[in-house]
């Protein structure tokens, strides 16, 4: 694989007071995050903890209170925060004649997918692609790519803009740990060859551990940020993934620890 | 037959609406707006009715404005209500349905307006095709420059957003002209069948193709060829032509889904 860019660690981005609202129900409230440019950082939670709508206010698609800085740290000042992001799933189903092409040059390039391919925008598409090795998929059906190939060209995709912010879900659970494994050997190639962030909404508490840089639990708001041991160990984690938080007559059967229980869920 | 004016009108009618239905209906399938553009026909009774009531004597412009007001009203109650929008658009299809009907039978007198369900394409005049051939243009135009984005925002909103495409834009623009084309060659092919004619070609080009070009290619192919042989069928054994397109598409649907169970894409 090729190397792009060396992350300059030069460059933060800040989410100041971050809110959301659906009528009168808050989503989230006064949630703040100071981001790395080369890091990444995994956002842990309960169900409907607020995680999704976390990445859809940063996306601006809800609108929400507060606001989102990108800053050198050097001088101070404020740039145009570019945005990547990787949604889990696509709303792409079996038999639907949509080649890896058509796919990203929809999102990508003006020029209609259903009159010619453009010349230019095969290039460039198979030069983002070559990065994660998936160019020889151009122009297989997305509905016949396995969720692997998938996610790798949705990657490409997402970095051809040259963002210095990636959003992105974790697969969903039930991928095989070879997927899972493969996943974040991705992320670690690409925190480590392009100048981006990433901010991952994670399910899988053991890879946590082994790859994010830093982890923020959410309910609502930030209850706790740090290492994956500092995190793992705080009060708040307990309450929400702990033994605390299970039913009592779960609570009684079983003696694992917070851990455990997540993992069984 | 060419002989005849109106088998002339008929013909070239043909030529603009089916290229045209083969174009959308890619999009509706794609988008799973086969029920939306079904309700659109549907409505069209009362585009008449409304018509009737307020003494607008061109049924044309009755049904456009109509239609247009529909589909845009369908997609503000879909994106306002946690219904599904199946749920939303039956309630207010029926609903409307019921509205033309109760009015234009008022007195007895709905069988000068039974023509309507099955269409007669041989009364189309010049200037009817002329509509159809400004549609058309505005259709290509759409195609031309925003298809990327109608794919995109289809296969993932807030994906598209996160582009800065106008997904918003982007979708009424296609409802509204959804609701153009079905509005204005409702008469010709009928309330019955329209929607069949916009599906049929998609959904049998769908079984053949891998990607977005062969998908279009065969979709605006099947739709003419049906198109004119249905009207020539249709000459020659004195049947009404919107059913004998739809019957020539319905072959071709099935041809190609037994084609593709035989030679499966991987």
């Amino acid at each position: 694989m090729k190397k792009i860019r060396k992350p300059c660690g030069l460059h933060c981005i800040k989410i100041n007071h971050l809110g959301v609202r659906f009528g009168e129900q808050v989503i989230l409230k006064d949630v703040n995050l100071h981001i790395h440019c080369g890091s990444m950082t995994a956002v842990i939670g309960r169900n409907g903890a607020g995680k999704s709508t976390l990445i859809r206010a940063i996306l601006g698609d809800v609108a929400h209170e507060g606001n989102i800085e990108f800053k050198d740290r050097e001088n101070g000042s404020v740039r145009k925060l570019k945005i990547g992001y990787v949604p889990q799933k696509i709303n792409i189903e079996k038999n639907t004649p949509v080649s890896v092409y058509d796919l990203i040059a929809s999102y990508q390039f003006r020029f209609p997918v259903f009159l010619k391919k453009s010349r230019r925008a095969e290039k460039e598409i198979i030069k983002a692609l070559e990065a994660f090795e998936v160019e020889d998929l151009i122009d297989r059906q997305v509905c016949n790519l396995s969720g692997g190939q998938l996610q790798r060209v949705l990657l490409a995709m997402a970095v051809m803009d040259e963002p210095n912010l990636l959003l992105l879900d974790e697969p969903v659970s039930g991928v095989d740990p070879n997927g899972m494994e493969l996943f974040y050997r991705t992320m670690e190639y690409l925190k480590k060859n392009f100048d981006l962030s990433v901010i991952l909404i994670s399910h899988d508490l053991e890879y946590v551990v082994k790859y994010a840089d830093k982890v923020v639990l959410l309910d609502q708001t930030i209850l706790k940020e740090g290492s994956a041991q500092e995190v793992f160990q705080s009060e708040a984690f307990q309450k929400a993934f702990g033994a605390e938080g299970l039913p009592g007559y779960i609570r009684g059967e079983s003696e694992a620890g917070p851990h455990a229980a997540w993992m069984g869920r | 037959m060419f002989e005849y004016g109106f088998m002339r009108n008929a013909a070239l009618a043909i030529l603009i609406i089916t290229p045209l239905f083969g174009l959308l209906g890619t999009m509706i399938v794609n988008r799973k707006m086969a029920f939306f553009s079904d309700a659109l026909g549907h409505s069209a009774l009362t585009g008449i009715a409304v018509g009737v009531v307020l003494g607008v004597t061109n049924t044309n412009l009755a049904m456009l404005a109509f239609g247009v007001f529909f589909a845009l009203l369908l997609n503000y109650i879909g994106s306002k209500s946690a219904s599904s929008a199946d749920t939303i658009i039956s309630v207010f299809s029926s609903c409307s349905v019921a509205v033309g009907l109760a009015i234009l039978s008022q007195g007895g007198n709905f069988s000068q307006y039974s023509g309507f369900l099955v269409g007669d394409i041989l009364s189309i005049t010049e200037r009817e095709i002329a509509y159809l051939a400004v549609l058309f243009l505005m259709v290509l135009l759409y195609y031309m420059l925003c298809f990327n984005w109608l794919n995109a925002a289809g296969i993932h909103r807030t994906l598209a957003k996160s582009r800065k495409i106008p997904v918003g834009v982007m979708e009424q623009l296609f409802s509204v002209l959804i609701a153009g084309i079905v509005m204005l060659s409702i008469r010709w092919v009928g309330i019955l069948l329209i929607n069949a004619l916009l599906i049929l070609p998609a959904a049998a080009a769908r079984n053949l193709s891998e990607n977005m070009r062969e998908y279009h290619f065969f979709s605006v192919l099947f739709s003419l060829y049906s198109g004119v042989m249905g009207l020539f069928a249709s000459y020659y054994t004195n049947v009404a032509t919107g059913p004998v397109i739809v019957i020539f598409a319905s072959v071709l649907y099935a041809a190609t889904y037994l084609y593709a169970r035989r030679h499966p894409i991987t």
